[in-house]
């Protein structure tokens, strides 16, 4: 409960959280209050803003608000799955790797750094390019997760290496807890708030590599997500045409989210990490 | 009658926390100190003597707080005055502090030299960049370091025991006429104990320090290092003599514990077994009626709890016990 | 007929690190310890004292000579649960030495994972509850408690609580007095006493206090930079000093009766 209370009393995680919950609300509440609707033909093509349609319509004459929201609830539907897996995954190779030292953690870095080299995007690219039908939001989402992890591993595997000497660890050790129940229960609990951080910044990640491969054409091939709403913009030349609302708001989204994101990020550092509180 | 160089009297320090509590870290201390004398205080971790080190300088920094008493440096008053003033005209020049854990004081990003002109600098901008480092040679030379190698060196390239006398050499650069040393040896192991114990002698020696402050809770030390000794317990002295009266022969209860605890490794006395008590030094946060030593005190009377213990006169030195004799 | 010493060392070394930045923590270390005796491990920071204390609690590999533990190497059985059996330890600071986000309570419990039958829960309370008043702590005072709640003297308690429960032939005590106030030091060692009194335990004691440990132990081991310099009967080794570190040593400690250091002007 204090935690909260100190929390919600900073400044910049009430202001990030609050960015967030704004979007998060309107993609999930969004269908229930509004009438969405990205089939339906509902005027010509890239007409301009009007009471009756707030933000126009896209190139197929569709309505563009449905669009922004449908693709709102797409791009944090991947963020999230896609930030789980990443996390999960680098999370467990960096506790592993460096509670154990030695081999094991030889071998992992080295996994790691294989995976980090690799540019992630181009794998995401191939992967995304040869999955010609089927490339649904959900298989996006775990592609993105499965390549994006590294940078959770290293960042855990150095917390783990500065809490496996300590000496509540030792004393885990000669109460016969294996690995296993040592990572559990006395490595994790002392790197929540940090694996936590991990998440958030592994979610804004997810998110900005779907808009990429969307702004690829390699996006998800039965939904609407915002990267895809920005390339279709793109293609269909709506800058030139002036028809700022075809690309504008859904920019103005992912940004939004992502920032929202950070900010959250570094107020946590600060009410985490007691020696960065003033 | 030699005038003291140094008078605490009645001093009064609280912190107040987050929630409004106020905690009197240290409820009336007073002594003075002659030029050339070093008084220990010897109490362990909670009795206030790290506050009193604060206190004593006249550093009032949120959450500590003055509540009263007075610090008078050679007959003039050190407290009450503006920030700027206190740092500028008494810190390091009047009154100096060798601090705890000192090995990790030093500015690892700047050579020696550096640190030690900040020093001077701070208090005397015209200080010409030439004059000064001849007098750093000079002063650190005079303290057995080998002044070139070392004012030259960053910290980290210097073993414990030289970044220790180097902390002391900065601290003492302008010649204070107190230095209070918050447990300076702590860190350290023997020899090296003994080397900056010397070198503080040497210093007072050569009149380049007025008198010693020197805050311990290892009792053989101060056999060896302080004319007087004062045992602080929960915030207030408990006993206050010469070193042989409270060494050899203790006589509030409190301090009598102390002694009893120590194991020397001599011979023929290593076999003492030493007294244990139970219980721990009480809570500040709520004003204590009575003794403060009573609940653990293995000879308490009722009336202990009951009466504030004053400090009298109990052969020829302090004691703040009714009962003692 | 003498029993079997607990633990038998010959040219045992630790180093760590390869190559040019090879550093060597214990050196061609050599001992017997006997059973129920009581050794003090004793020299400065960095002495090595604390890398050869883990070797023989199995926490830390040799990386040459060998360790026997009652006859046998000490590595003969790949599950180490079946020397920290007999081999326990309680460390220096208490506070650290517990997880922070478990009670105090359920820290104790968690023994009795080493245990080969697993006793039923009611035997589980019983025998935490007798540990616990073995060192004068009521069980309701640490009911539901966290370690950042408990004072450092009685989570010094509480590790010495464990070893009541696990009642081990061997109790290594890394330094168990050095972060107590003195006033509690006494208490820490009367309860060391007892459980070796209790338990028939032999005690291995780090200390960089050559006072205490001449105080408690039968037997010293004076360690300098990673070598055992000295070994013997407190009252010889502080009268008769054969090494030249243990003479140094002992000529830096202030005590009360020897001249240390004098002031010229004093």
């Amino acid at each position: 409960m204090k935690l909260l209370k100190t929390l919600l009393g900073s400044g910049s995680f009430a202001f990030g959280m609050g960015l967030f919950l704004l979007t998060l609300l309107s993609a999930l509440l969004g269908p229930l209050l509004l009438h969405v609707d990205v089939s339906t033909r509902v005027g010509l093509a890239y007409l301009a803003p009007s009471s009756s349609h707030w933000l126009g319509t896209d190139h197929l004459g569709l309505d563009m608000v449905s669009l922004l929201i449908s693709g709102l609830r797409s791009s944090l539907y991947v963020g999230f799955l896609a930030g789980t897996v990443a996390t999960t995954v680098g999370t467990s190779i960096g506790l592993y790797g460096g509670y154990k030292g030695g081999l094991i953690d030889d071998v992992l870095t080295l996994s790691t750094n294989l995976f980090l080299v690799i540019p992630s995007l181009i794998v995401l690219i191939l992967l995304s390019a040869s999955i010609e039908n089927g490339r649904s939001l959900t298989l996006i989402a775990l592609i993105i997760g499965c390549t994006t992890w590294t940078w959770s591993a290293r960042a855990v595997r150095a917390q783990a290496v500065s809490l496996r000497n300590r000496d509540h660890v030792a004393l885990a050790r000669i109460n016969g807890y294996g690995t296993f129940g040592i990572v559990l229960f006395h490595i994790m609990p002392y790197l929540l708030s940090y694996i936590f951080m991990v998440f958030i910044l592994q979610m804004a990640t997810g998110i900005l590599c779907e808009a990429s491969l969307s702004m690829l054409g390699l996006g998800p091939y039965d939904s609407v997500s915002l990267g895809k709403i920005l390339n279709e913009a793109k293609t269909n030349e709506a800058l030139t045409d002036g028809a700022w609302w075809a690309f504008a708001p859904a920019l103005v989204l992912i940004t939004t989210i992502v920032f929202s994101l950070y900010v959250i990020n570094t107020s946590l550092e600060g009410v985490f990490n007691p020696r960065l509180r003033k | 009658m030699e005038t003291p160089i140094f008078e605490v009297d009645n001093l009064r320090a609280h912190y107040l926390t987050r929630f409004g509590q106020k905690i009197q870290a240290v409820d009336g201390v007073s002594f003075s100190l002659k030029p050339g004398e070093i008084l220990g205080i010897a109490g362990e971790s909670g009795c206030g003597k790290t506050t009193l080190v604060s206190a004593c300088m006249g550093l009032y920094i949120p959450p500590l707080h003055l509540s009263g008493g007075d610090v008078r440096v050679d007959g003039q008053s050190i407290l009450g005055m503006d920030v700027e003033v206190n740092r500028r005209d008494i810190l390091g020049k009047k009154i100096s502090m060798i601090p705890q854990g000192a090995l990790n004081s030093l500015n690892p990003t700047r050579k020696v030299r550096d640190l030690a002109s900040d020093m001077i600098r701070s208090h005397d901008d015209r200080a010409d960049k030439k004059a000064l480092y001849a007098r750093l040679r000079t002063r650190f030379e005079k303290l057995g370091m080998p002044a070139d190698e070392v004012l030259n060196a960053y910290p980290v390239q210097l073993p414990a025991g030289m970044k220790q006398r180097v902390v002391i050499g900065i601290s003492t650069l302008l010649d204070p006429r107190v230095v209070i040393a918050d447990e300076p040896t702590s860190a350290l192991d023997v020899s090296t104990q003994k080397a900056v114990i010397k070198l503080l002698f040497e210093l007072m020696d050569q009149g380049i320090i007025g008198s010693m402050l020197f805050i311990t809770h290892e009792l053989p030390l101060l056999r060896h290092v302080s004319n007087d000794i004062a045992v602080m317990y929960a915030g207030e002295f408990v006993e206050l003599g010469k070193t042989e009266q409270i060494i050899f022969d203790p006589r509030q209860p409190y301090t009598k514990a102390l002694m009893g605890s120590m194991l020397s490794a001599e011979p023929g006395h290593a076999g003492q077994k030493p007294v244990a008590i139970e219980g721990a030094p009480p809570n500040l946060a709520h004003p204590i009626q009575g003794c403060r030593f009573a609940e653990r005190c293995p000879v308490a009377m009722p009336e202990c709890k009951a009466k504030q213990q004053q400090l009298r006169l109990v052969r020829a030195r302090q004691v703040r016990c009714q009962y003692a004799e | 007929m003498p029993s079997e010493p607990k633990f038998q060392a010959e040219a045992l070394s630790r180093s760590y690190g390869h190559g040019k930045k090879r550093v060597l923590a214990v050196k061609n270390a050599s001992f017997t310890i006997p059973s129920q005796d009581i050794v003090s491990i004793v020299g400065q920071s960095g002495c090595g004292k604390t890398v050869l204390a883990k070797m023989l609690l199995r926490l830390e590999t040799p990386s040459s000579g060998s360790l026997l533990f009652n006859g046998k190497p000490i590595a003969s059985e790949r599950d180490p649960r079946a020397h920290f059996r007999s081999v326990q330890a309680v460390f220096q600071d208490p506070f650290s030495a517990f997880n922070q986000f478990f009670t105090i309570r359920a820290q104790l419990r968690s023994c009795f994972k080493l245990f080969l039958r697993k006793p039923s829960r009611d035997e589980m309370e019983a025998r935490v509850d007798a540990a616990l008043l073995a060192v004068n702590i009521k069980p309701k005072e640490i009911e539901g408690k966290y370690p950042f709640e408990l004072s450092g003297g009685q989570m010094q308690r509480m590790l010495l609580a464990r070893i009541f429960i696990l009642r081990p032939e061997v109790l290594i005590a890394d330094e168990p007095t050095s972060m107590v106030d003195a006033c509690s030091r006494a208490n820490i060692l009367d309860y060391l006493m007892k459980l070796k009194k209790e338990l028939d335990m032999t005690i291995v004691f780090v200390t960089h206090d050559i006072g205490l440990a001449c105080y408690i132990s039968n037997s010293i081991f004076i360690m300098h930079q990673g070598e055992i310099v000295e070994q013997g009967p407190p009252e010889r080794v502080i009268s008769q000093p054969t090494s030249h570190v243990t003479r140094q040593l002992l000529q830096d400690i202030p005590d009360l009766h020897r001249e240390w250091l004098s002031r010229s002007s004093s």
